[in-house]
């Protein structure tokens, strides 16, 4: 089972306490912009094995949305941060590069 | 106005542990800005207590907070003075970014006393209640096998719970279920 520490209260929470909220750190494309970059906002997510940044939501507890980092195969976690940022942190990329050297998740890499 | 009645009437259950709804309690959700003076006054005057730490909940003379979130706190007052506290609390907020509600008639209170007490809560909550994890004053928002709730311990080691009123008698059934007499299973004994 998934268990990740909520940067708000500070609850180790285990999965059936949180709601997952799909992939992190999305760029929106709305009214005026290409059909193109609104299918693929809409439509196209990232399946990667390893390395993931995800949205969760500490929905029986604070209640806040926060991001995790997390490994899809292994399900080790990272780290999670607060969701008022448009990307990760130094500190869990930091985190990742020393576990996953050379990793890659869209723009982002080692 | 009419009478006002608690959703299941003060019932109780004995079991592992008395489980026992306690009739109505005042209730003020209050959202706002922590790290204001503004903020910090009114929650003081409104039930006498300081603004509790993380996950806490403090005591004051007329009443409780508890800390829901990091912008929500959760006031405990008389049912009878919950409407003209909540009046107070707009008037002392007056100017301030915040929202109090009074949400008495939507909860519902139970309390969960005895020896086996932390077993029945854990049994049905994903809460770590070991003895020195979880102690009197700490609050806890999470979910009671399938619905939302809050608890703290008080003082005298009784657990008291909150949930809203539309799922009373699912979390009366549920807790009383937990504290079935044959159900013990003395994991923190």
């Amino acid at each position: 089972m998934l268990i990740l520490d909520c940067p708000y209260c500070g609850v180790r929470a285990e999965e059936t306490e949180l709601h997952a909220g799909g992939e992190a750190h999305l760029k929106r494309f709305g009214p005026g912009s290409s059909d193109e970059d609104f299918h693929d906002y809409l439509f196209m997510r990232e399946n990667p094995r390893g390395v993931h940044f995800e949205r969760w939501r500490h929905v029986s507890g604070c209640g806040k949305w926060f991001h995790a980092a997390r490994c899809t195969q292994t399900l080790e976690v990272f780290g999670t941060y607060s969701a008022q940022t448009t990307e990760p942190p130094q500190q869990i990329t930091d985190a990742i590069s020393a576990k996953r050297p050379g990793w890659t998740w869209r723009g982002l890499s080692d | 106005m009419s009478e006002a009645v608690s959703a299941l009437n003060g019932a109780s259950f004995a079991g592992l542990a008395r489980v026992e709804e306690t009739g109505l309690g005042g209730m003020i959700t209050l959202r706002g800005d922590f790290a204001s003076a503004a903020f910090r006054a009114a929650v003081k005057t409104a039930t006498g207590g300081d603004l509790p730490d993380t996950r806490r909940i403090a005591f004051g003379d007329r009443g409780a907070v508890a800390w829901m979130s990091p912008d929500e706190l959760l006031l405990l007052v008389d049912y009878a003075e919950a409407a003209a506290v909540t009046a107070s609390l707009a008037r002392d907020l007056a100017g301030e970014h915040h929202m109090a509600v009074n949400v008495s008639d939507a909860r519902a209170c139970f309390t969960v006393n005895g020896a086996s007490a932390r077993e029945v809560i854990a049994k049905v909550a994903p809460v770590d209640l070991a003895p020195g994890q979880f102690a009197p004053g700490d609050f806890r928002r999470t979910r009671f096998a399938q619905v939302a709730g809050a608890f703290w311990l008080d003082e005298a080691d009784v657990f008291h719970i909150v949930c809203f009123r539309s799922v009373a008698a699912y979390m009366f059934n549920l807790l009383s279920t937990a504290a079935h007499p044959q159900a013990r299973v003395g994991v923190y004994s």
